[in-house]
């Protein structure tokens, strides 16, 4: 299949061409929320904190995301832990952000005009890698 | 899928515990075909072991896929891996890679939406994989840049006809990038960055 290595690159097929894409219908997809339960905006990416030990009397599911995020950790680290869909996680997370048992950090996110100091706290994290 | 006991969830080691410092977070999408070296890329890159998250999605079976009428649903899982990088002692950036088919990447609410940008990781020997996604990035108005991930058997094309060939705006950079190197990946990342700020220079 694969043509014979390191020759004549420029008597090979010219790659494919892409065609800019024409605007389709919308897709019909949705997220699964089960019952329609009023969320909090949380991302992928807000930082859960718990406020403390688990109460006695705690739902199991709220005494292992008070267990996991005895320091901060992301939405997404949850869902990967406990092996629950996104949607799911933040179900159960608003409800315990309601009884206040954990506190939510907000992500920054990329707004019209981008933080270009934040864009440096970004480079100079990467170039000590 | 049983629910899992409390007995059985392992967290996060010691060592992968954030600092309590940690107040915010910033995410990088990287996208791509399959098998184009995604969750390489994260891998490579993450402080942590990759995890993945998922969600599931129903889709009405409307329009030109259906042929066994309107009301039918199909559930559709779409799995992402992600890494994570601490940049400082507050602030923490996360990476995720998207496998799986690009349309249901968009419709995970708030995955693109509030990401720094992305890379798009191509591989030459299938170019045309990635044109979709590159077509949806450019419609949202997310900001990336594109990495060509140098398979020892990909054919060699120069970027001049490679750019030519995803119909590339100037502005966007181009990058030739070994996905399994870390300082290849961090490189790339460095190149998103780059750009980013430009784009805010040029705005200012």
């Amino acid at each position: 299949m694969s043509p014979p290595e390191g020759e004549n690159p420029s008597h090979r097929d010219d790659p494919p061409q892409r065609e800019r894409r024409t605007p389709e219908n919308p897709e019909r997809l949705y997220i699964l929320t089960g019952e329609d339960t009023e969320r909090a905006p949380l991302d992928l990416v807000t930082l859960i904190v718990a406020h403390g030990e688990a109460p006695p009397t705690a739902e199991p599911e709220h005494a292992d995301v008070l267990r996991l995020c005895g320091a901060p950790l992301s939405v997404a680290e949850i869902s990967a832990y406990l092996a629950l869909p996104f949607s799911v996680v933040t179900i159960l997370l608003t409800k315990m952000l309601g009884a206040d048992l954990v506190q939510a950090r907000a992500p920054i996110v990329r707004s019209t005009l981008p933080d270009r100091s934040l864009l440096e706290a970004v480079m100079h994290g990467l170039q000590k890698l | 899928m049983d629910f899992k006991s409390s007995d059985t969830i392992t967290g996060p080691s010691q060592e992968e515990a954030l600092p309590h410092t940690a107040t915010a977070a910033v995410k990088i999408v990287i996208v791509g075909g399959f098998g184009v070296g995604k969750t390489t890329m994260v891998g490579s890159v993450s402080e942590i072991r990759p995890l993945t998250t998922e969600e599931t999605m129903t889709q009405a079976g409307i329009g030109v896929d259906d042929n066994y009428g309107s009301e039918s649903k199909t559930a559709t899982t779409v799995a992402m891996d992600f890494g994570r990088i601490s940049l400082s002692e507050e602030l923490v950036l996360y990476l995720f890679g998207t496998p799986g088919q690009e349309r249901f990447w968009f419709l995970w609410n708030g995955l693109f939406e509030g990401a720094l940008g992305a890379v798009v990781l191509i591989d030459t020997r299938r170019l045309e994989v990635s044109f979709d996604v590159i077509g949806r990035l450019e419609e949202r108005g997310v900001p990336f840049v594109v990495a060509v991930n140098d398979f020892p058997d990909a054919p060699h094309h120069s970027m001049d006809t490679l750019r030519r060939a995803l119909d590339l705006d100037e502005v966007v950079p181009m990058v030739k990038c070994d996905a399994r190197q870390r300082a290849s990946s961090r490189d790339t990342l460095l190149t998103l960055m780059r750009y980013l700020h430009s784009l805010t220079v040029a705005r200012v």
